[in-house]
């Protein structure tokens, strides 16, 4: 018998509960199915932290060093794991301080959801402390922000931030929350994850025609050409796209952020594209006579010239983002979609072929690189140590099963160019926004998101120093991340560029570093320098089956050049080998 | 300074968006991010409720108000976006002109040119009148010359308003984007549609 002093279990539950906005944003996460925050606290997100107190069990917050360091992490999550980065700041500089992050998950595709906290609604407008005004900042480098200034709001709009964030092509979503909501009590009614909003279209429903003339045009071609990029990898379309090419015989190269979709080694990977990317892909662009570009856009990094870039071929653009397609290469056959969806209907209608004699000329490129670039980078004579020979001991040592995460710089084209990966997912680094300082913290985050797999971050003595203090969120979490740090005592991309254009004038690309190992040991992470050939594989040795953390500092030779290059201007044919 | 192409010409954007504070930001930098100046804007109501209909103007190539278009048309609160030459829509520019009275009551000249100019009374006070015309940019433009002479105190002119002659108006398109699986019609991009012409085997 039920009497109001004794009311039914289950009515209380669908009674309305009282709570604060703080609670609200914290029950949102949980249920998007969050388990990891990257942040930084401060005055006004002390509700939502105040709240994080009774949900230390159900919610992983990482204390990072700085908001950057936070947002990187977060990128690093969301790269390893597919999943929804999540990061908190306060206002003011707190807020700011994730611009470049931001900036770089927009140009890179990735999912985040960062939530600021932002002065009390009635001081807005008012300089008020620590009041910037980061909705208008952030506008230009978010895919939607949204300023909640109401408690009640915070359950939609969350669940908007997560759907748009990792609907569609992804980016970054940032909700600022004024502390008066964060603190006030509504009536909550529940949380209904967000399936349709009538004004965001994130994919459309595939258009046959496209497909079949797409087909048409792949089956009477006799030099086609793939190339892929981080759209492959984000429509978690790996299987499809494998399945693609092997029936369609055509041989296929990525751009950096397409990278391990596949095995490196796959008889039809071909190799890397753009500046520093293979000869062979670079020169026969201008050779194909169908183009097939999949979930990539046409980077100028990728394209070179553009007016001298694949004008002899039929391109066909799959894309889930219509703006890309057409964007800066006029398109034969548009396929506007989630190439999850249009790959397979693709494959069905093209003809199993194998193309020996057209990718038997990607193989003579690349004989001609190996004998020219390849053999001495990879294994050189000369006394120094290059960047080749020490990802290539990586290679040998981790079996591809590593995820490597790279900053900016040669030792990324480096790690690009020779890195061997098995399995997707493995290659996290900034493509688009070319952000120094991203590797460490993303290293952290990409360990957050994929525990069981061994990460280790490839850095330059200059981007190491940008966000050096991360060191700190390693020695409080304990993270297990392996840290190697390619010194060749220069900012080495631009130290090339002003050697090759600008007649050595090495004009501020002279970096002095502090002692690594014991700026590590500082943190009471484990390290070693080497610098002779006979140490270096120990060494990694030692790093990688170190238990925890480990620092390994490489001194590589100072004035080594990234080759091949299509410099600046150039059209891809016109790529030079030395 | 570099060669302005020839086939520039006045582009209409038009553009149905959710009321949404910031969105006015977030269109406005599509266009300052490119260094392309807004001719004229203007943000209304529209034949919906709860929709707002921007009004662009802007003086480009078909190439690049097509990218634009398409750029606006991706941000989340923005429904739908057309692009139109002036030849495609029936446009409007409302003029304030502010004279002084007592020249007005003076010259019988001026009372004629203004009927000429189909201009309108709006107020009429002991020291000022101020005239309303509405027309296309020539005609608003011809009558500030012609009342030049007779001391034009202030001028100002509204943002343009369009109308497509060619639209069936988005109170349809309206329902197909609020169902939650959207019919092909609604998922189809204007932009990629015309490939068909582009395609030849």
């Amino acid at each position: 018998m039920l009497t109001k002093e004794q009311p039914s279990p289950t009515l209380l539950e669908q009674a309305p509960k009282t709570i604060s906005g703080a609670e609200a944003t914290l029950l949102a996460l949980l249920e998007e199915g969050v388990d990891t925050i990257f942040g930084y606290p401060g005055g006004a997100i002390i509700p939502i932290y105040d709240a994080l107190y009774d949900f230390k069990e159900q919610l992983n917050h990482v204390l990072v060093r700085h908001e950057q360091g936070g947002i990187h992490a977060a990128q690093g999550y969301a790269r390893s794991s597919g999943r929804v980065g999540v990061v908190f700041a306060t206002s003011g500089p707190g807020a700011t301080n994730l611009v470049t992050g931001l900036a770089d998950a927009q140009i890179d595709s990735t999912p985040l959801v960062c939530i600021t906290g932002q002065v009390f609604a009635h001081l807005l407008g008012t300089d008020a402390f620590q009041e910037t005004d980061i909705i208008n900042i952030t506008t230009p480098v978010t895919k939607w922000n949204y300023q909640v200034t109401d408690a009640s709001e915070i359950p939609e709009a969350l669940a908007k931030a997560f759907y748009i964030a990792r609907s569609g092509r992804p980016g970054p979503v940032l909700i600022d929350i004024t502390k008066n909501a964060q603190q006030q009590k509504f009536e909550f009614p529940g949380y209904t994850p967000c399936s349709h909003i009538r004004s965001y279209r994130p994919k459309p429903i595939v258009r046959p025609e496209y497909i079949t003339q797409a087909a048409a045009l792949i089956n009477q071609a006799q030099r086609p050409f793939v190339l892929w990029g981080q759209g492959v990898i984000l429509g978690a379309a790996e299987k499809e796209f494998q399945a693609f090419i092997e029936k369609s015989g055509i041989p296929s190269a990525w751009t950096i952020l397409g990278d391990s979709a596949i095995p490196n080694d796959h008889p039809l990977n071909v190799g890397m594209l753009g500046m520093h990317g293979n000869y062979g892909p670079n020169v026969l662009t201008n050779e194909c006579d169908v183009l097939i570009a999949i979930g990539m856009r046409f980077d100028d990094r990728v394209t070179g010239r553009l007016d001298k870039y694949a004008k002899q071929a039929q391109i066909i653009h799959l894309d889930i983002d219509p703006t890309e397609i057409g964007k800066n290469v006029a398109v034969t056959v548009p396929v506007w979609g989630d190439c999850k969806e249009t790959l397979p209907l693709l494959t069905e209608l093209v003809e199993a072929k194998t193309h020996d004699e057209w990718l038997g000329r990607f193989r003579d490129y690349l004989a001609q690189e190996v004998e020219a670039v390849i053999q001495e980078e990879l294994f050189p004579t000369s006394e120094e140590l290059t960047m080749g020979e020490i990802v290539q001991q990586l290679n040998e040592l981790t079996g591809g099963e590593a995820i490597i995460v790279t900053d900016v710089g040669q030792h990324q084209m480096v790690a690009c160019r020779y890195a061997n990966f098995k399995k997707t997912r493995s290659n996290i680094t900034s493509g688009g926004l070319g952000t120094m300082g991203f590797a460490l913290p993303a290293a952290i985050g990409a360990k957050f998101g994929a525990p069981e797999r061994p990460v280790v971050a490839i850095i330059g003595d200059g981007g190491f120093q940008m966000t050096i203090q991360e060191l700190g969120t390693i020695m409080q979490t304990g993270v297990d991340v392996k840290i190697m740090i390619f010194n060749n005592q220069f900012l080495g991309m631009v130290r090339q560029w002003q050697e090759l254009f600008n007649d050595r004038r090495y004009s501020f690309v002279n970096i002095a570093s502090p002692d690594y190992v014991m700026v590590a040991s500082g943190y009471g992470i484990a390290g070693q320098r080497v610098s002779e050939r006979v140490d270096l594989r120990p060494a990694i040795q030692r790093m990688l089956e170190h238990p925890g953390s480990f620092l390994l500092e490489v001194m590589v030779t100072k004035e080594n050049n990234i080759f091949p290059m299509v410099p600046q201007g150039c059209s891809v044919a016109e790529i030079r080998l030395r | 300074m570099s060669q302005q192409p020839i086939d520039r010409q006045e582009y209409n954007i038009t553009a149905y968006t959710e009321n949404q504070v910031g969105l006015l930001n977030r269109i406005a930098i599509i266009f300052s991010r490119r260094k392309i100046n807004i001719e004229s804007l203007n943000v209304s109501p529209s034949e919906i409720e709860g929709i707002h209909r921007f009004n662009i103007v802007i003086h480009e190539t078909e190439e690049v108000v097509a990218k634009l278009a398409g750029q606006i048309e991706k941000q989340v609160e923005v429904l739908k976006v057309y692009y139109n030459t002036n030849d495609d829509v029936i446009w409007q520019e409302m003029a304030l002109y502010k004279v002084p009275t007592d020249i007005i009551a003076e010259k019988a000249l001026v009372e004629r040119l203004l009927r000429e100019n189909g201009a309108r009374a709006v107020v009429i006070r002991k020291d000022y009148t101020v005239f309303e015309t509405t027309g296309h940019r020539e005609e608003t433009d011809n009558l500030i010359k012609v009342l030049q002479p007779f001391g034009l105190i202030e001028f100002v002119r509204s943002a343009r308003i369009a109308i497509i002659k060619g639209s069936e108006g988005f109170n349809r398109k309206l329902r197909e984007f609020e169902r939650t699986e959207p019919s092909p019609e609604v998922a189809e991009n204007e932009y990629l549609n015309s490939r068909d012409k582009v395609f030849t085997m």
